[in-house]
């Protein structure tokens, strides 16, 4: 009782506060304009010195970094080499021969019906008519993932040895996961030069920190008893890593490389914006021309990269029986391949005439919608604006930001302790003092408002698909789809029915964000230990008790991570919403792009992830007391 | 982009064998044109780029972001833009051009115009439209208003790095609208064509060069003919104590490239600035690809094989 006490009064103070105080403390609603911190100005100075004339005595800064682009270069310019551009006279492979190997990796990875799943995907690229784009595209991300993944687990191994490391890391890995990339687009291109290698570089900024978490996560869950035994029997220090560590977590480690590839191929669509071309260019090339059709098969062409390399990676890691005799597949598809395509020119690249294309069909869709729907739409759309986005926006755009300090700061003390307290009131702070209130809190409004609409579908979704294992087998498809599909694709014909604004940009967040809530809800009701569930049956439990009672309550600090990653998720789109002319931190990032002032990027870019951090600290902290609370042991991850 | 190989490696045997002479004594690395992501850009820049390989030199197309670029051109990782608008993209220029790294090569020839366009069907509802003064009236505003803004209008315009001055355009000549922006050019033409579809009202920012005016049949705003002094001057114009009480400027599109040109490729810097094309050659390019769904190769090969007396010129 005395607790929610507690509660109840600091809740009634800041209300009182909120509507009251304007008039006596105007300066805790609006940040003084003479004391705004001129952060921006002092990152752009830091950044011109970085890149002008920061150096090592016997090379700059910018040659080292030109160094590393040189060296990537090397194995990029084989992969399009062999993929797309052909070298030393020879041509590139011809789609037949990668369709064939793709399929042969399949079978060694996961059997016949990865076989097929894979070859078809391919398949799916050649028939559309997407191959060159999508072999330029599939070259950079050959380059990427094995980057972000070694380097992800590298930096996880020693977080792992090293506590100090972990705890000096975390932060770095919040601020690349959460800072848009426009952000920092500028200063990459300027280091590692313009053009595919600077595309892969940001890529794997923006896909490595989940490698890395999840990586200490894994390594930390390897049971006790495995590590007493290496240390029994002599491992050396490498040996226990390489032998004993990395093989036993090797399930969660293998996450983590999935997730590096959705992300990286999510980046597909930025990245073609700085050189890198293939699939993304012709989406944003297509939508340019307002041709549905064409922006849609090129998004599934990106899809269907995904599930590929996804599917093979992850069948990859279990280990299966397999048949020798693969390299001498693999080497007579070549050979064979490379003979047909000298003899017909249709091996080689596929024939124009065996394409096909949905050509207007998709164009024909929207505008039937458009013509007989719009008006149904619109009032729906007007609805929700004036009852309920409108009001929420007005309300936490007037709070003052003094008032939301203190009270965040409170929620910290309340869920942990009084340096998480201080930790998110600080940053509340800081994200006034750099003048950037208003569209901070636009942001909160636009994200938090998907956020809630994400978790009210992801949480059914993901309940009805956990326990169907043929269901769940297609919203996991769903769900990919969601992921790598690049929002492009769906966003313009949303703004066709439903115009520019806040409602399409809400559209667009709810689609991406809605994947790791279903994720994880799925994930965590499909983990409670079955006895529980008997033991509530046998007590008379009805199935409601039992998924209410047992099941969402077991299940709660998966869940918990799903609702942080989907405000992850959704954090992470402000870069797209500010391309349907959302007024929120996205629209700062990009404007500073726009005008190449980094430090105008970076301010806003920070702001967004001190908004990440505040929310994924109040949240870890809750969900820690519920697990301790609940009494269960074991500790969950940011990922 | 499915740049046809065929006929690129064509034109680059052909060019080898006819134009090796001009290549004496210039550097064989490629000459790096960035590709953004319109039509009219596609068409030019490879219409330069085709015309450099006649010359001799080798061509090699980046695809870049139109502001994101001029990282690139600075550094000379770029080295040719070929489109940079007067109305969009002088800011970047300026930034880029007063550090010397990067030079101005000149206008491309094509006008580049924006303004407040309508479609036909809107002149029922507005009948005093093209005149600006019709957008005064009360009822006008209204038919292009939605929930949002009603009473007022709704203006749709460019995304806010565009600039453009329409919030200060309408307090300057007191009309009853309110500006909302579109985040992208392609979500400003996705509502065009919405509303076209389904013939509601619409009144936005329409740039030309561009395959909207082509496809729809409409008329841009007059609005007072711009000057420099109106933008600077209050005094100027209808509003004496406001700027901006007159249309958009027209601006030239320039060619920006990377200043180490000049030393490297000489004689292609000289083909870059001879190069000129006007708007309605673009526009019926444009209209050829976008509209009638040809090919960017083929268009520009038809242009290459149809102007050859004039690209010559450019060469020599």
């Amino acid at each position: 009782m005395r607790f929610a006490a507690i509660w109840l009064a600091v809740l009634g103070l800041f209300w009182g506060f909120s509507a009251l105080a304007k008039p006596l403390l105007p300066w805790a609603f609006d940040w003084p304009k003479a004391m705004v911190l001129p952060a921006a100005r002092w990152i752009s100075a830091f950044t011109k010195w970085l890149l002008n004339e920061a150096s090592f005595g016997l090379f700059t800064f910018q040659e080292l970094t030109r160094g590393v682009s040189a060296v990537i270069e090397v194995p990029y310019r084989a992969a399009t080499g062999v993929l797309s551009e052909g070298a030393f006279g020879l041509p590139p492979l011809s789609w037949l021969a990668v369709v064939v190997l793709v399929a042969l990796l399949g079978h060694r990875a996961g059997g016949l019906r990865l076989a097929l799943l894979s070859g078809l995907c391919f398949l799916f690229i050649a028939v559309f008519g997407q191959w060159t784009s999508a072999m330029v595209t599939l070259a950079s991300i050959l380059i990427a993932v094995p980057i972000g993944v070694a380097g992800g687990m590298s930096l996880g191994l020693a977080a792992y040895r090293w506590p100090g490391f972990a705890r000096a890391i975390t932060p770095v890995l919040d601020l690349m996961q959460t800072i848009p990339v426009f952000a920092y687009l500028v200063p990459v291109l300027i280091l590692f030069g313009f053009g595919p290698v600077a595309a892969i570089i940001a890529t794997v900024i923006y896909a490595m920190p989940p490698m890395t978490r999840i990586t200490q996560l894994a390594l930390q869950r390897v049971p006790g008893e495995l590590r007493d035994l290496g240390n029994m029997v002599g491992c050396s220090r490498r040996q226990m890593t390489w032998r004993v560590m990395v093989p036993s977590a090797k399930a969660g480690l293998m996450v983590g490389v999935n997730q590096v590839i959705m992300l990286s191929l999510n980046m597909v669509i930025i990245a073609s914006m700085i050189g890198a071309g293939g699939l993304g260019f012709d989406v944003l090339a297509a939508l340019r021309r307002l041709d549905f059709g064409a922006g849609l098969e090129a998004g599934f062409a990106i899809v269907a990269l995904a599930i590929a390399l996804d599917r093979i990676s992850q069948a990859l890691a279990y280990e299966r029986v397999v048949r020798h005799g693969y390299l001498w597949g693999a080497l007579g598809t070549l050979g064979i391949a490379g003979l047909l395509a000298v003899l017909m020119p249709g091996v080689q690249s596929y024939p124009e005439s065996w394409q096909l294309s949905t050509g207007t069909f998709w164009g024909q869709v929207v505008a039937w919608i458009n013509i007989n729907y719009f008006d149904t739409l619109e009032a729906v759309k007007n609805a929700l604006l004036i009852n309920v986005l409108i009001p929420v926006k007005r309300f936490l755009i007037a709070l003052p930001w003094a008032g939301v300090a203190l009270f965040l700061g409170f929620v910290g003390w309340r869920l942990r302790d009084w340096r998480l307290g201080a930790l998110v009131a600080g940053l509340t702070v800081l994200i006034a003092a750099t003048g950037l209130w208003d569209k901070a809190m636009t942001t909160v409004y636009l994200c938090g408002i998907s956020v809630v609409i994400a978790m009210l579908i992801g949480l059914p979704i993901g309940v009805m698909a956990a326990e169907r294992a043929s269901l769940w087998r297609w919203v996991r498809l769903a769900i990919d789809t969601l992921q790598t599909l690049p929002s492009f694709v769906y966003l313009m014909p949303a703004v066709m029915l439903f115009r520019v604004g806040d409602f399409t940009a809400m559209i667009a967040v709810v689609a991406y964000a809605v994947a790791p809530a279903i994720r994880y809800t799925a994930l965590g009701l499909q983990g409670v230990d079955a006895r529980l569930i008997e033991a509530g049956r046998a007590m008379g439990c009805t199935n409601w008790q039992i998924l209410t009672r047992i099941k969402l309550r077991l299940a709660l600090p998966e869940i918990m991570l799903g609702l942080n990653q989907t405000i992850m998720f959704a954090l992470s789109m402000l870069v797209i919403t500010a391309l349907v002319g959302t007024r929120d931190l996205g629209q700062e990032v990009y404007i500073a792009l726009t005008k190449a002032d980094s430090g105008r990027g970076l301010v806003g870019g920070l702001a967004v992830a001190f908004i990440a951090i505040i929310a994924d600290r109040l949240i870890g902290a809750a969900a820690a007391r519920a697990r301790a609370r609940l009494g269960i042991a074991g500790d969950s991850h940011g990922g | 982009m499915k740049i046809n190989q065929g006929f690129r490696l064509a034109i680059s045997a052909l060019a080898l064998a006819a134009a090796m002479p001009a290549l004496a004594q210039e550097s064989s690395d490629p000459i790096k044109l960035t590709l953004h992501d319109w039509t009219g850009q596609l068409i030019t820049t490879q219409l330069m780029g085709s015309v450099l390989q006649k010359a001799g030199y080798n061509v090699e197309y980046v695809q870049a972001d139109y502001l994101a670029q001029f990282a690139g051109l600075e550094s000379g990782d770029l080295h040719l833009a070929m489109e940079i608008w007067e109305t969009t993209g002088r800011e970047a220029m300026d930034a880029a051009t007063g550090t010397g790294k990067v030079v101005n090569l000149g206008p491309t020839g094509m006008q580049a115009k924006e303004e407040w366009w309508y479609p036909s069907y809107m002149v029922e509802q507005c009948p005093g439209l093209p005149n600006w003064e019709a957008l005064k009236e009360p009822a006008c505003a209204e038919a292009f208003s939605t929930a949002e803004t009603a009473p007022k209008g709704r203006y749709l315009g460019g995304p806010v790095t565009w600039g453009g001055f329409d919030e200060e355009r309408i307090a300057a000549l007191d009309l009853p609208f309110e500006v909302i922006h579109a985040g992208t050019d392609a979500a400003l033409f996705a509502e065009l064509e919405s509303a076209v579809q389904r013939k509601a009202p619409v009144i936005l920012w329409v740039y030309a060069p561009h395959w909207a005016p082509a496809k729809f049949e409409g008329d841009w705003v007059a609005f007072p003919e711009y000057t420099a002094d109106c933008y600077n001057d209050a005094s100027w114009g209808l509003n004496p104590n406001a700027a901006y009480d007159c249309g958009k400027p027209f601006g030239d599109i320039w060619k920006v490239g990377w200043a180490g040109m000049a030393e490297k490729w000489p004689k292609a810097e000289a083909a870059v600035k001879a190069f000129t094309i006007d708007n309605a050659e673009m526009g019926a390019m444009i209209t050829e690809v976008d509209l009638n769904g040809a090919s960017v190769d083929a268009v520009v090969a038809d242009w290459m094989t149809k102007n050859e007396a004039r690209w010559s010129g450019w060469i020599n």
